[in-house]
């Protein structure tokens, strides 16, 4: 839902970052205001899962350049804990598995830590459990996966629907969803995006990170921007995404040679930033 | 450089600390009166220490472990413990016996049916028959026990039985040396839990000799919690010099013997100990069948814990799952070896051991070793070792989460340390043996 007067909830500028000394992000601009929901599309290596965790704060990258304000505060200087305590919530692409932490534990201490910074009571054992069979119901999760180690042994769909009840649970006022629908099969992925569109609210903005279209014929974005060797290549509605799975990626290489063109140092780096594996 | 006569020289190497301590020891151990069959067992065990000093770095299997904090020990026997004055209550369907060396621990208590004391005769000719099938009768620590303990508390299990057996020593802030030995026989078909606790805080050191001889079917469940507390809090234990305050000696040797078709699980959870040596041995005696090992080590401060496991599998089909886990922070030491026979007989031999250790300190040190010696051709024996800090992925996904780096890392340990812990029997739950694990101040 676009409405122009809004409140601006994140704000990129010129964001530059990289990872071992290998600039990924070359000067990105978006502006997310609440209640939108943006689609970043964009081949491997592009850059968008780097974007990703360079918002979430991931210790290997770098910001070398630009900012990034959250509702007006400079996020940058903030720990990754701090920023997602205050309401920016990362989906994993790769839930990581944690052996011998339950899953349970762990949601409750992430829930509590989150219901502080909003100034909310700590809830007790008994208290979250009520809490969290309820926010199950999002993504239509079978409860023993409460009992079980964070992640250990689940399937690919269940990882990401237990992503989903993180997501439900700490109630974040921008949420970042990488590649949330890679591995899942199509009932999967109806349950993920449902509980996705559940959440979705006139308050709150989604950053959806996706390859394909799919997706985004179950989560209708507002906007969708097109990501090429680290920079926003080009930003539409809901079209440009139905255009991309008609005529593929390459205007974005006639797109990049005109960049040269005008800029030949652009370039040379965004070539650099193509070759390696699996950046994005 | 100052010249030293000869002479001195000699005087000197003769009195090596670890010699003289031994010298001391073995003076001090009255000849035992009663069993004349254990007197001839202590005596042997004392003739084969008498000029020995203690194990060297030199021998290859304390390479890497000192254990020259065992002189920091009283040179004497413990001869009368206090009765443990802080242990918590036993849990429901637990029988508890306090080992003491002295006592006997099955005094006034109504044994369960299917539990009894093993007749002396059987004792006589059983004990030492594990050890000798796992290749320890010779081992210092084994000799030592020998030449120390009075008594053989040997159990007779004879069916499947729903009390666990609790088996308990503490030295508390007792200084000397305690000698503990046990022999547990489980007839075919039986089955037994066990958790055994040593704990300690004050200079002395624990030795335990525990055969085990699992008949056809039988299934032993064996934990073992073993608490040392230095009296010195483990933070400041490492600005100490290594001799100030002597930190509790734990040596343990666990030898098994497996017929066909047995089941063992021994699971351990080891910290606390100034230096603590564990050796688990197993024999299948005719293959055929199932050991699981699991064991949970940390040290901090200057803390050395040793674990050298040995399973050797004399016939074909056996198979061994094990897991071994470390923790090492402060200046701490800890090793671990993992030896796996399987000679020619043993064909269809499934091993698989895994030994994980975390490093937490610049100053830690971790040794980790398998030990594989395979010689039938038709086997499957996987092994694996990484020794590595916390994970940067799985801390950054609970940061993510809104929890701050320290906690997670806390919740990250604790996770390592449930995976061993969970395998414990159900009544150690009362020991709390993760929070005394992470060095944490136990709950009232």
């Amino acid at each position: 839902m676009i409405r122009p007067d809004a409140p601006v909830l994140l704000e990129i500028c010129d964001l530059r970052a990289s990872v071992e000394e290998q600039p990924i992000l070359k000067g990105v601009n978006l502006t997310i205001r609440a209640g939108e929901i943006h689609a970043v599309m964009g081949r491997n290596g592009s850059g968008k899962s780097t974007l990703s965790k360079v918002l979430a704060g991931h210790p290997a990258y770098r910001v070398t350049a630009g900012s990034v304000h959250y509702r007006g505060e400079d996020l940058l200087a903030l720990l990754p804990e701090q920023r997602a305590r205050i309401g920016l919530f990362l989906g994993f692409q790769y839930p990581v598995e944690i052996p011998g932490v339950s899953n349970l534990e762990f949601l409750r201490v992430a829930t509590n830590a989150r219901r502080q910074e909003q100034g909310l009571e700590e809830l007790d054992t008994f208290a979250f459990e009520d809490l969290v069979r309820e926010r199950l119901k999002v993504v239509q999760m079978d409860p023993a996966f409460l009992e079980r180690s964070v992640n250990e042994g689940f399937s690919g769909g269940e990882k990401k629907r237990n992503e989903i009840l993180q997501m439900a649970l700490l109630d974040p006022l921008v949420a970042i969803l990488d590649e949330t629908d890679s591995g899942l099969d199509i009932d999967a992925l109806r349950i993920v995006a449902g509980g996705v569109n559940q959440l979705a609210s006139a308050a709150n903005a989604t950053l959806l990170i996706t390859h394909y279209q799919r997706l985004l014929d179950v989560i209708t974005p507002d906007y969708v921007h097109v990501m090429a060797a680290g920079q926003i290549l080009r930003t539409g509605g809901k079209e440009l995404a139905l255009e991309l799975e008609e005529s593929g990626y390459d205007w974005v290489d006639a797109e990049l040679e005109r960049l040269e063109a005008s800029a030949p140092e652009g370039l040379a780096a965004a070539q650099a930033s193509r070759t390696p594996a699996e950046v994005g | 450089m100052v010249a030293i006569p000869v002479g001195e020289l000699r005087v000197q190497s003769r009195s090596l600390p670890g010699e003289a301590w031994l010298t001391d020891l073995l003076s001090s151990l009255p000849v035992l009166a009663g069993s004349a069959w254990l007197a001839s067992q202590q005596q042997r065990a004392r003739q084969a220490l008498a000029g020995e000093s203690l194990p060297s770095r030199r021998q290859e299997a304390w390479r890497f472990t000192d254990a020259s904090a065992i002189t920091a020990i009283p040179a004497h026997r413990l001869e009368r413990l206090a009765a443990p004055a802080d242990l918590p209550a036993p849990a429901a369907q637990v029988l508890r016996l306090v080992l003491d060396g002295r006592g006997d621990p099955l005094e006034g208590l109504a044994l369960p049916e299917g539990l009894e004391r093993l007749d002396p005769a059987v004792v006589e000719a059983l004990c030492g028959e594990a050890l000798d099938a796992n290749g320890a009768t010779a081992a210092w620590p084994v000799q030592l026990n020998g030449a120390l303990a009075d008594q053989v508390l040997a159990l007779r299990v004879s069916q499947p039985l729903p009390t666990v057996l609790e088996l308990v020593s503490d030295t508390g802030d007792a200084a000397g040396v305690l000698g503990l030995r046990l022999l547990l026989v489980l007839d075919p078909g039986a089955s037994l839990e066990v958790l055994e606790v040593h704990r300690a805080r004050g200079a002395s050191l624990t030795s335990v000799v525990l055969e085990a001889q699992l008949g056809r079917g039988a299934r032993l469940r064996h934990g073992l919690l073993a608490q040392g507390q230095p009296h010195q809090p483990a933070a400041a234990a490492d600005e100490l010099p290594s001799s100030a305050g002597a930190a509790p000696v734990l040596l343990h040797h666990l030898a098994v013997v497996q017929d066909p078709g047995s089941e063992l699980q021994l699971t351990a959870a080891v910290s606390g100990w100034g230096l603590a040596r564990l050796e688990p041995m197993v024999v299948q005696r005719s293959g055929s069948a199932f050991t699981r090992l699991r064991g949970l080590q940390r040290v901090d401060g200057r803390q050395v814990v040793d674990t050298h496991s040995r399973v050797l599998f004399a016939g074909p089909e056996g198979r061994l799952d094990q897991v071994h886990k470390a923790l090492a922070d402060g200046a701490g030491r800890s090793v671990f070896n993992g030896a796996v026979i399987v000679p020619r007989q043993a064909q269809r031999t499934d091993a698989a051991q895994l030994s994980r250790s975390l490093l937490l300190s610049d100053r830690a040190r971790i040794d980790t070793k398998p030990e594989l010696e395979i010689v039938a051709d038709d086997v499957k024996c996987a092994h694996g070792a990484t020794v590595s800090r916390l994970q940067q992925d799985e801390l950054f996904y609970l940061q993510s989460r809104g929890i701050a780096a320290d906690q997670a890392a806390r919740l990250l340990l604790r996770g390592f340390c449930e995976e061993v812990l969970a395998e414990l029997p159900a009544p150690s739950a009362l020991w709390q043996p993760l929070a005394l694990l992470m060095g944490e101040e136990p709950a009232p």
